[in-house]
């Protein structure tokens, strides 16, 4: 299945490379450059690359292209989702997936790598099963390694592949037993210029923290589960019960993990937190142009929106622009052709405005198109699409853990076209 | 640690290794002498006896290694280390060895003993690891020693070693490609593994290496479906899409006369498909003529129903395995769930969005309506990079029609104004599509395209004007005006292919403008020679057209070009010129073909038809590397067509695992381990499942509420069973039984519509010859017993004879008991008569066939020696059962039944009555049973030899066989003088017993004994042809060995028996509560006998 994996950082270096059958020469990655080349940007490079004797199915994650070589047939979701669990890994193990952290833990990496695919098929993809075989790196943990000479590989063979439970490690121990889950919900939203929505739509996901001893078993209980219309589970999840009884019924994996993702209900409307007036116009006279932008509160629920920020991708032909932002500070980069207007919290009362002008270059015509605007803002203790967690009860461990939910609505793919 | 900061000396990119580092290094300082030379610090290091020296040389040896510098002269020095006690050296000797012994392979050797000894490791983990190592040395040498750790390891007692197995099965494979059969071999025996850990890998190497012997799946298929919900996700997807393929082959399609269904009574169901192909259906209809109406195998049900929950799997590649397979292999109808899914998918990373989104641009041309209500889904973000875009936009335009068109083409209008010119021209295309497609807003698209002619980007205006050009050829005469402007245009747009397009709309439609034409064609005479070759053709296409039509005003003109073509550098434009030239312009010499020349250059050209890139992908498997690059990917396997007719579906059917086999406790709780977690055995979920079942094909009814009654059964079994861990654990395994029961049954229900037309002869002349005369009836009788061996089926006039038979055997070995069941005989006078007709007779035949039945058994008693206890107290309709086919038999064919009658030589055996026929044309001799396999407490007490079965002729023979209470097979061979044949006798549960005469107060007196966990207790509906106490009773006996107890109530009947073997009393009591409902209560000493026989009762009666 998966031959080899090169991962190559923004300036085109391929920085590691890994072999799982034979070896593969490092310049098959030339026709990985020869399409990025072409695209316009690295999110552009097609993840399919079709060479006369092998396949490139790549990902571009923070920064960093993973480049797998392929050379027989196989689906490229499959080659395409591992290789995120491998990034998703490195995240886990350095606390970032940067080129930086790999090159520092190399070794780690190659032995994760080794464990994770076994000649080309995946093998332990779980990250508590990897833990147990190579424990990750910390501070404490080196500086004790150098001085001993002791190894960051398990002396233990890990058992956890061989229990029905493979994403929990055994002989958990904390001295405070603990499990937080966030509820996070998303809006994606196209608003149209006359501030009329295209498409709204909520997308959640609940994240989990639990640090709990032993093998507890715990059910999480929704007042209103039916909102969740399309949910995807991680593999502890019951999906029986779920069908049956709309809980959540799981023993939960040591740590950090996504338990469920959803959307919501597509019946139901969806609450716009903001409203936006803008107007952005370019004059042919003078190589100028206006740019005016309120950012309202709406349907907050009586919460504050915070963290609010108006991003637009200018058209080429703007070099500068001289704004005058109520509140927040504003930004234009000329290189990229972004506008970052940074509001911070919406004042009901006084609702933030940024307004001036805009000047182009001199003897270009003047852009056809008015740019989007992207909004991206939080709102604390809230989610949106109303769903709440009725409550949490742990079966199988004697101990009484400490328990908690979080609500966070963000805005995703929140775009307002002018 | 300085592995890192070996990385970061080298990072200029310097190819001299190793200089640098280790300068710097504290753990290393003093050791090395100064000495350069390559690698000697590292093999120092590795020599050294301290293993934190080694430690740190591997390190920067894997470093090495990572960064794709050549290590491999350290080979002899590293291999050394691989005995190394610390495990991360051991572990990183390994990725070296791995890295490395491809290309020192003699250097490699060393390290084999060192695997070979942890192959026989007692740690399940060390074996695993020692296989996985030594079979990714890719040494050809040592070929045969992984041949042997691979055939070992397949058989190991941890799955892990196993599943290991699985994995080193490819790795072998690539390396000697001739041990294919052998590998196959393994394959076989581990895809019969029951564990979900090694499925996944064995699918996978089934798939790379004998993805053709799709006959090793059948006897997995059922239980592969079962597994699959717990298999890991990787694992998954492999064997979905193996499932896939071999659905594929296996099953009829669903959807090949959906027109029927659509017309019938399921219009409620399927009324909700829209737009489907009107050629289509009247080609389905016609199908639909010749075949009959389509039932959907139960394996296939299987599938699609197991397969359904992984559609909310976190894994995306999960997910689209799932989609692929709903696309290919359900129903038309049950196709849409899949939509919501992939549209989720596209939340994700944008990879992830790319791949779904062609396999939804795939599958929008075929199945419109099951994303249209996602439309919106698909709307375009300006934040989105382009090769996102322009997908979306072809599923946007996949999805148009008349009701969403509008929507559709305001979101165009957005696009076209983006800054991103590649997406626009897409766009363009877009709405061309759209107006070819959808004629009501032909003429809006064009107006609309035809305003971004005045366009200041020039590669829209070219794009605008390709694709008018397109949809003017489909009306030309009413938009001359638009033809007139975009004459205009050639003086500005200098995009070749837009000037060649206008230049072409010109001269194909110069009549409709004849003024403006002429001008053209002088402006374009003059800037000839600057042209490109695309509009320098089209210029010579123009001048010719109108020469032929207006050769007054162009006649020069059109000479002046020709002339300018004839010297042109392009040979293809001389070419043309050339060529125009004669045929267009007449001179003495030009042939019969300048006559012609208008009707060959001025011909109606069929407009042209705008089509999706993704029409016809689909006949690659979706999902698929192939299906992503339109182009057969090396080892891609194709999906095959549906078969015309279904084959076989019993190859799926599996022997019933027994109980009693693997007993070994560390069998039981290996199984322990993998309980399933989805399908968790917390009780309901059971239940469930089999509600599921019962919907699909109601047969399951009975299995599924005797599931639970299993349940409960074991439960009360605590005093037996040694512990909750076993109890646990057979309650498991008695569920996965009675799973693969029931599919069985399901699978046997899955054909009434054949079984029914093999029935009805004999239905048919049930009637036929309760009128004829006597005489005419013995007539077919012998006829029928001729030939009655060779099919099951045979129903009614098989059982007759087997009867008789039966009788005959009987009369001449007078029962013991016989007194106790003279007066029993009495009772059950209604059930020996009604019984004998198949269970299936309607009750109106019923009448008919018992009278029918009345008079056989008065003829065949005629000529048999008559003897009240000849007629046996449970004379149900003996099913016979096939032993030896008469094609695998060579013309022998052999058939058997349970005659129920007491085995004369061991009072402990069942007897069995075979019956041999000769079917070939040489006569079979020396007819015996040889060498019996048995299970442990089984005995068989063979029959006398046959000397010679003459060709046509039929013996029948009994035998007895003592099961010792089980249902376990016994198997053995039968010899004739020239082969062996293997046999298995399977008896059902209700054959283990024998009638016991009791009356109503010994029978409450036994039953009060046998309280507590030897009882079970099961409510039943019973079915619709099974009411009143006759047919009630017809159904236990024929089911089961028992005799009636008498009893005073009316909605009461027991029946008693006991086991042949143990002679345990087996007491059945059913009480009849109101219409269909009733209840079931079994008392046995033996739980395993009760549970099973109340699953059998319970099957018979709900039919």
């Amino acid at each position: 299945m998966i031959h080899s994996l090169f991962l190559i950082n923004s300036a085109g270096d391929i920085f590691l490379e890994k072999h799982w059958k034979s070896v593969i020469s490092r310049s098959v990655c030339d026709y990985f450059f020869e399409a990025q080349e072409k695209a316009s940007t690295p999110e552009n490079v097609p993840p399919v690359i079709s060479t006369p004797h092998h396949y490139l199915i790549n990902i571009y994650r923070d920064k960093i292209f993973f480049v797998s070589v392929i050379q027989t047939e196989v689906p490229p979701l499959f080659v395409i989702e591992f290789l995120h669990r491998v990034a998703e890994m490195f995240q886990d193990y350095f606390g970032e997936c940067s080129e930086a952290s790999i090159k520092d833990n190399v070794v780690i990496v190659y032995e994760l790598l080794e464990e994770m695919l076994d000649n080309g098929f995946p093998l332990a993809t779980e990250s508590n099963i990897l833990k147990e075989l190579i424990k990750p790196p910390t501070v404490l943990r080196s500086v004790v390694n150098t001085i001993t000479g002791s190894t960051n590989v398990g002396e233990t063979l890990p058992t956890g592949q061989l229990s029905t439970v493979p994403w929990r490690r055994t002989g958990v121990k904390y001295t405070n037993n603990e499990a937080y889950f966030d509820v996070v919900e998303e809006i994606d939203a196209i608003i149209d210029k006359s501030g009329t929505t295209v498409i709204a739509e909520i997308q959640g996901v609940i994240d989990a923290c639990v640090k709990l001893s032993g093998m507890p078993d715990l059910t999480l209980s929704f007042v209103n589960p039916r909102l969740m219309d399309d949910l995807s589970f991680h593999p502890c999840v019951r999906f029986k019960r779920w069908e049956a009884e709309r809980v959540l019924s799981f023993i939960p994996p040591d740590g950090n993990f996504r338990l469920v993702s959803y959307h919501v209900n597509a019946q139901n409307l969806v609450a716009i937190p903001v409203y936006v007036k803008q107007n952005i116009s370019f004059f042919e006279s003078g190589f100028s142009g206006r740019l005016d932008i309120t950012v309202e509160p709406k349907q907050t629920m009586g919460k504050t929106v915070e963290g609010v920020v108006v991003t637009v991708h200018m058209p080429k032909v703007v070099l500068s622009a001289n704004l005058t932002p109520t509140q927040g500070t504003y930004n234009y980069d000329p290189v990229t052709k972004v506008l970052a207007w940074d509001i911070g919290k919406l004042n009901q009362q006084k609702p933030p405005n940024l307004k001036g002008s805009l000047s182009l270059q001199s003897g270009a015509p003047k852009p056809e198109e008015n740019p989007s605007l992207n909004i991206d803002l939080k709102i604390q203790q809230l989610a949106i699409s109303g769903l709440k967690v009725n409550r949490l009860d742990m079966f199988g461990e004697k101990y009484k853990p400490f328990k908690g939910v979080k609500y966070l609505t963000k805005a995703g793919k929140f775009q307002v076209r002018t | 640690m300085s592995s890192s900061s070996a990385f970061n000396d080298d990072k200029g990119g310097s190819s001299s290794i190793g200089e640098p580092e280790y300068g710097h290094d504290p753990a290393s300082g003093g050791i090395f002498s100064s000495d350069y030379k390559r690698h000697d610090d590292l093999k120092e290091m590795l020599d050294s006896n301290k293993d934190s020296l080694k430690l740190e040389a591997m390190k920067r040896i894997v470093a090495m290694i990572a960064r794709g510098k050549n290590a491999s002269d350290l080979f002899p020095a590293v291999v050394k280390n691989v005995a190394c006690k610390n495990i991360e050296v051991k572990k990183l000797v390994y990725v070296y060895l791995v890295r490395y012994a491809e290309e020192q392979q003699d250097l490699a050797l060393l390290s084999i003993s060192t695997f070979q000894r942890g192959l026989k490791d007692p740690n399940q983990l060390i074996r695993a690891s020692a296989l996985r190592v030594l079979s990714s040395i890719r040494v050809t040498i040592i070929v045969p020693i992984m041949m042997l750790a691979i055939r070992e390891a397949a058989s190991d007692m941890s799955p892990y070693v196993r599943k290991t197995a699985a994995h080193a099965i490819p790795k072998l494979y690539s390396l000697d490609p001739d041990q294919k059969d052998q590998l196959i071999e393994v394959i076989e025996k581990l895809l019969a593994d029951k564990t979900t850990l090694v499925a996944g890998s064995v699918v996978m190497a089934f798939e790379e290496v004998c993805p053709e012997r799709i006959d090793l799946i059948h006897k997995n298929y059922r239980k592969l479906c079962n597994l699959l919900i717990d298999v890991e996700e990787w694992g998954q997807v492999v064997i979905i899409n193996m499932l896939t393929r071999y659905a594929r082959t296996q099953f009829l399609n669903p959807n090949a006369n959906e027109s029927l269904l659509e017309e019938g009574t399921e219009k409620a169901f399927y009324g909700s498909d829209e737009d489907e192909g009107k050629e289509e259906k009247v080609e389905a209809a016609a199908l639909v003529a010749k075949r009959k109406p389509y039932v959907m195998d139960p394996d296939h049900r299987l599938l699609l129903r197991n397969t359904k929950p992984l559609l909310q799997s976190r894994n995306a590649a999960v997910v689209m395995a799932v989609a692929q397979l709903y696309f290919h292999l359900a129903p038309k109808a049950e196709v849409g769930v899949i939509a919501k899914a992939l549209v989720r998918l596209m939340r994700s990373h944008s990879e992830v969005q790319y791949v779904v989104l062609q396999n939804v641009a795939t599958m929008s041309i075929k199945r419109r309506g099951m994303f249209e209500p996602y439309l919106k889904s698909f709307y375009i973000r300006s934040t989105d990079p382009t090769q996102i875009k322009v997908l979306k936009l072809e599923v946007l335009t996949n999805l148009a029609n008349e009701t969403n068109i509008s929507t559709i083409l305001r979101e165009f209008q957005t696009y076209i104004k983006s800054m991103d010119k590649d997406f626009v021209a897409a766009t363009i295309q877009a709405i061309g599509r759209c107006a070819t497609s959808i004629g009501e807003v032909r003429d809006t698209c064009l107006n609309g395209l035809v305003q971004l002619l005045s366009n200041r980007d020039e590669l829209v205006v070219a794009e605008s004007v390709v694709v008018i050009k397109k949809l003017l050829q489909m009306q030309p005469e009413r938009h001359s005006d638009i033809i007139k402007h975009m004459a205009k245009l050639t003086d500005n747009i200098q995009v070749p292919m837009a000037r060649a397009s206008i230049l072409w709309l010109i001269g194909e439609y110069c009549e409709h403008i004849p003024k403006i034409a002429p001008d053209v064609l002088r402006k374009m005479a003059k800037s000839f020679t600057n042209e490109e070759d695309i509009v320098k053709l089209q210029v010579l296409n123009l001048a010719a057209k109108l020469y032929l039509t207006n050769s007054k005003q162009t006649k020069l003109l059109t000479q002046y070009v020709l002339n300018l073509a004839k010297y042109d550098q392009n040979y293809d434009i001389r070419d043309r010129a050339r060529f125009i030239r004669q045929l267009i312009v007449p001179t003495d010499k030009s042939g019969a073909l300048s006559k012609y020349a208008k009707k060959l250059f001025l011909a109606l050209k069929p407009a042209p038809v705008l089509e999706s890139p993704f029409k016809d992908r689909d006949h690659f498997q979706l999902g698929s590397l192939s299906h992503l690059l339109n182009a057969k990917a090396g080892g891609y396997q194709e999906l095959p067509d549906w078969p015309e007719v279904a084959p076989d579906p019993s190859v799926r059917n599996v022997e019933v695992p027994e109980w009693t086999k693997c007993s070994s406790r560390e069998k039981r709780k290996e199984k322990k381990v993998e309980k399933p977690f989805y399908s968790d055995s917390e009780g309901e979920s059971g239940p469930t499942e089999s509600a599921d079942s019962d919907s699909d094909t109601g047969s399951g009814t009975g299995s599924g509420s005797e599931e639970s009654g299993s349940e409960s059964g074991s439960e009360e079994s605590e005093g037996e069973s040694e512990s909750d861990k076993e109890e646990e654990e057979e309650k498991h395994k008695r569920k996965s039984k009675s799973r693969a029961k029931k599919s069985t049954q399901e699978s046997e229900g899955s054909e009434p519509s054949s079984e029914d037309e093999r029935k009805k002869p004999p239905k048919g002349k049930g009637p036929k010859a309760a009128s004829d005369s006597e005489s005419e009836e013995e007539e077919e009788e012998e006829e029928s017993s001729s030939e009655s061996s060779e099919s099951e089926s045979e129903g009614e006039s098989e059982s007759d004879t087997d009867t008789r038979m039966k009788q005959k055997t009987c009369a001449s070995k007078p029962p013991p008991r016989q007194p106790k069941k003279e007066t029993e005989m009495s009772l059950l006078d209604l059930d020996d008569f009604e019984p004998t007709p198949s269970p299936q007779v309607t009750p109106v035949n019923n009448f008919v066939s018992s009278s029918l039945v009345t008079d056989l058994e008065g003829l065949s008693l005629s000529d048999s020696a008559l003897s009240p206890a000849a007629v046996s107290p449970a004379s149900g309709p003996v099913k016979s059962y096939e032993l030896l086919h008469r094609i695998t038999g060579e013309g022998l064919s052999v058939s058997y039944c349970f005659s129920r009658q007491p085995f004369s030589h061991d009072p402990h055996m069942v007897s069995v009555q075979m019956q041999f026929t000769n079917n070939g044309d040489t006569e079979a001799r020396n007819l015996r049973i040889q060498e019996p396999k048995l299970q442990s407490g089984m005995r068989i007490a063979e029959f006398p030899e046959i000397d010679v079965l003459p060709p046509g002729e039929t013996v029948t023979m009994v035998m007895g066989i003592d099961f010792s209470d089980s249902t376990q097979a016994a198997n053995f061979q039968l010899c004739t003088h020239t082969r062996k044949f293997f046999l298995t006798i399977q008896p059902p549960v209700g054959e283990l017993m024998m009638p016991v005469f009791m009356t109503e107060n010994e029978f409450k007196k036994e039953q009060g004994q046998l309280t507590g966990m030897n009882e079970i207790t099961e409510k039943l509906t019973l079915g619709e042809t099974c009411q009143g106490d006759a047919a009630i009773v017809q159904r236990v006996t024929s089911t089961a060995s028992l005799s009636r107890v008498p009893c005073g109530s009316e909605m009461e009947c027991r029946f008693a028996g006991k086991t042949v073997t143990s002679g345990s009393l087996v007491l059945v009591t059913i009480v009849t509560r109101e219409q269909l409902v009733a209840q079931l209560t079994v008392n046995c000493e033996k739980m395993l006998i009760g549970t099973m026989l109340v699953k059998d009762i319970l099957q018979a009666l709900s039919q």
